[in-house]
């Protein structure tokens, strides 16, 4: 598998794509900056977590007004991009046969594209980081406490994690449809549908299922909230983004959930520990997991089933 | 030639959706020789390639390849076994030389020799410096990506990309599509000298005379079936054995009071002229060659020559589609 994972990141680290891809990762990087210069000043960060406000500041501009939104718009993108022709442009090529032939478990195939995968992602994403750590502490001459650091690198696996699982979506598709065009198109639809369909359909379902007007009861009003929320959390995105809020902002209070104006009232203004804010996450996580683990090992099973021709 | 058995299958069978495109396939081929491997499209000669390799699984039967069972041992098999490809791939952005070490490292080859044998094989299959190194500017070269190669220099690429890992086995599938007649006969010369190296050749191809030329036995797959095997001679004498044989007679302007005698003769099916020749078809008999020259010479026609006309592969493997 050496040999194969060895190719792929050279194959990676070479393409177009990967500069593209990086490009953007710099210009996420500076924006993400630059929407912290403009607030982090003015923005009332609690002690011990004022290096965090890098990351969590909102800029100026509504759309992409915090790192993490822009970081959950662009590493299923770059996980697309890794997977998307991983299977099908070596079939069409004729260079999955040529491949097979030599003494190479098929399952070493597979593997080592999706360990190149992570690891290119990885050090795109820790590359991103890094930078904006090590400007951001030039800016604002904090350096970050001992929390912060393991927050950070929970908030890197969470995004490895993430990108694994579009990673994962489009080697499937790349070992079910045979052309490259139909792979990416496809992986982009699903894209597209949990990124930003989803929030338009839930609020459809949930009103169907549970019909609300401003005079409706609050039992019904919360009945329709958490099935909006339930539907919601079928996105892996919206998944990402509600559990790096809670990692990168400690001071997200209460639950992930529906929070009432009278339960907000007496809410503590506290930061939640790690613990307290891994607790809140676990379930995004190990939900995050298993998205990209069920992806990687249906393509796995397939492609170990499939009959590999020259032609 | 030893007469030790490289590869062996025992009713290898291989059914898509109930429909048998391998039926209970008996393969006998020795070490050290080149087997040819004909039939039309859709016989199954792909798919008994595939199932030799271990890259498809049989339905039924078994196989044996170098003593190794592909199914079973399929990383054996494919350490001594290589497989070119009708349509080769390749890498297209990488060079040739990036290619081979490629798939010299998959190969497990040592990394001190990798360059050497990259080196080798490429020699082997004459891809020269000159055709592998591009000018890039004054003073300045380097080696072509493989998307610039004709389709020529591809598939001799594709032969060193087989030849690197030194196989025991070696699966040709119609090895000289897309070369030109010296890149044929230089191929072919190539694969004829494989044996004398201790590699077995199974050349899967539709040219008759190629494989007439370089194979010292050959089988013929119709429906998923071998429905000959054996050296050429063998098929001849078993194509012979099995029905008519033809004869040829030269005298000088034969008439129709000749054919009509020579028709009479028994086990004689059918006499035609052309000029000086007579051509007979007769069912196989040795005292029907007498009869026939006997007829000639009482007719008062010399008779200048007699021949048994011998079969080529093209009439073998026509004969038996023919009769399908």
């Amino acid at each position: 598998m050496t040999a194969i994972l060895r190719k792929e990141l050279a194959d990676y680290f070479t393409s177009i794509r990967f500069f593209v891809f990086f490009a953007l990762v710099l210009l996420a990087s500076a924006a993400g900056l630059w929407a912290a210069s403009q607030g982090i000043r003015s923005t009332n960060l609690p002690e011990g977590f004022i290096f965090l406000g890098l990351f969590t500041t909102p800029g100026v501009i509504p759309l992409f007004n915090s790192l993490p939104v822009l970081i959950a718009l662009i590493i299923p993108l770059i996980g697309i991009a890794l997977g998307f022709d991983a299977i099908n442009s070596e079939r069409s090529g004729g260079t999955l046969s040529r491949i097979l032939a030599q003494p190479v478990y098929r399952d070493s195939v597979i593997n080592g594209k999706f360990l190149a995968g992570l690891v290119t992602m990885t050090i795109m994403i820790g590359a991103m980081i890094l930078l904006i750590s090590g400007f951001g502490l030039r800016m604002i001459g904090v350096p970050p406490t001992a929390e912060e650091i393991l927050r950070l690198f929970l908030y890197l696996f969470l995004s490895i994690v993430y990108g694994a699982f579009w990673m994962g979506l489009a080697i499937l598709f790349s070992v079910l449809l045979r052309r490259v065009a139909s792979s990416l198109l496809t992986s982009l639809g699903i894209w597209l549908f949990f990124s930003i369909f989803i929030f338009m359909v839930a609020p459809w379902i949930a009103s169907t299922v549970v019909p609300v007007t401003t005079e409706s009861p609050q039992v019904e009003l919360i009945r329709y909230t958490e099935l909006q929320l339930m539907i919601m959390r079928f996105s892996p995105n919206f998944l990402f983004q509600e559990a790096t809020r809670a990692v990168i902002n400690p001071m997200l209070v209460g639950s992930l959930g529906m929070v009432s104006a009278s339960q907000r009232a007496y809410l503590i203004p506290n930061p939640l520990s790690l613990g307290q804010s891994m607790l809140l996450i676990w379930p995004h996580l190990t939900g995050l997991i298993s998205l990209s683990a069920i992806c990687f090992a249906l393509s796995y099973v397939l492609f170990l089933r499939q009959e590999i021709r020259a032609t | 030639m030893s007469e030790k058995l490289t590869i062996e299958t025992q009713d290898l069978t291989k059914r898509y959706n109930g429909a048998a495109v391998v039926d209970c396939l008996n393969l006998h081929i020795e070490e050290n020789v080149i087997f040819g491997l004909l039939g039309p499209n859709g016989a199954g000669k792909t798919t008994t390639i595939l199932m030799l390799l271990g890259l498809t699984e049989p339905t039924s039967g078994t196989a044996q390849v170098c003593g190794f069972n592909p199914t079973r041992e399929p990383l054996q098999v494919k350490r001594l076994v290589g497989y070119l490809p009708e349509k080769v791939g390749f890498y297209e952005d990488l060079t040739a030389r990036e290619n081979l070490r490629f798939i010299a490292e998959l190969n497990n080859i040592n990394y001190a020799d990798i360059n050497r044998q990259v080196d080798e094989v490429l020699e082997m299959v004459g891809l020269t410096d000159t055709e592998i190194i591009e000018v890039t500017g004054p003073d300045q070269q380097q080696e072509k990506t493989v998307g610039k190669f004709s389709r020529g220099m591809k598939q001799r690429l594709g032969i060193a990309d087989v030849l690197i890992k030194k196989p025991k086995v070696l699966f040709l599938d119609e090895p000289t599509s897309g070369l030109d007649p010296k890149g044929i006969n230089q191929l072919l010369d190539l694969i004829a000298d494989l044996p004398k190296r201790g590699t077995t050749v199974v050349l899967s191809s539709h040219q008759l005379s190629q494989v007439n030329r370089v194979c010292h036995s050959i089988g013929i797959l119709s429906k998923g079936k071998i429905v000959e095997e054996g050296t050429i001679d063998q098929l001849n004498r078993a194509t012979r054995s099995g029905g008519q044989q033809r004869i040829k007679v030269e005298t000088v302007s034969p008439d129709e009071k000749l054919t009509t005698a020579i028709r009479k003769i028994k086990g004689v099916r059918d006499v035609t002229i052309q000029e000086n020749l007579l051509l007979i078809s007769t069912d196989i008999d040795t005292g029907v060659q007498l009869a026939i020259s006997q007829t000639v010479v009482q007719h008062n026609f010399p008779l200048l020559q007699m021949s048994v006309e011998q079969f080529s592969l093209d009439d073998i493997y026509m004969k038996h589609f023919k009769e399908n």
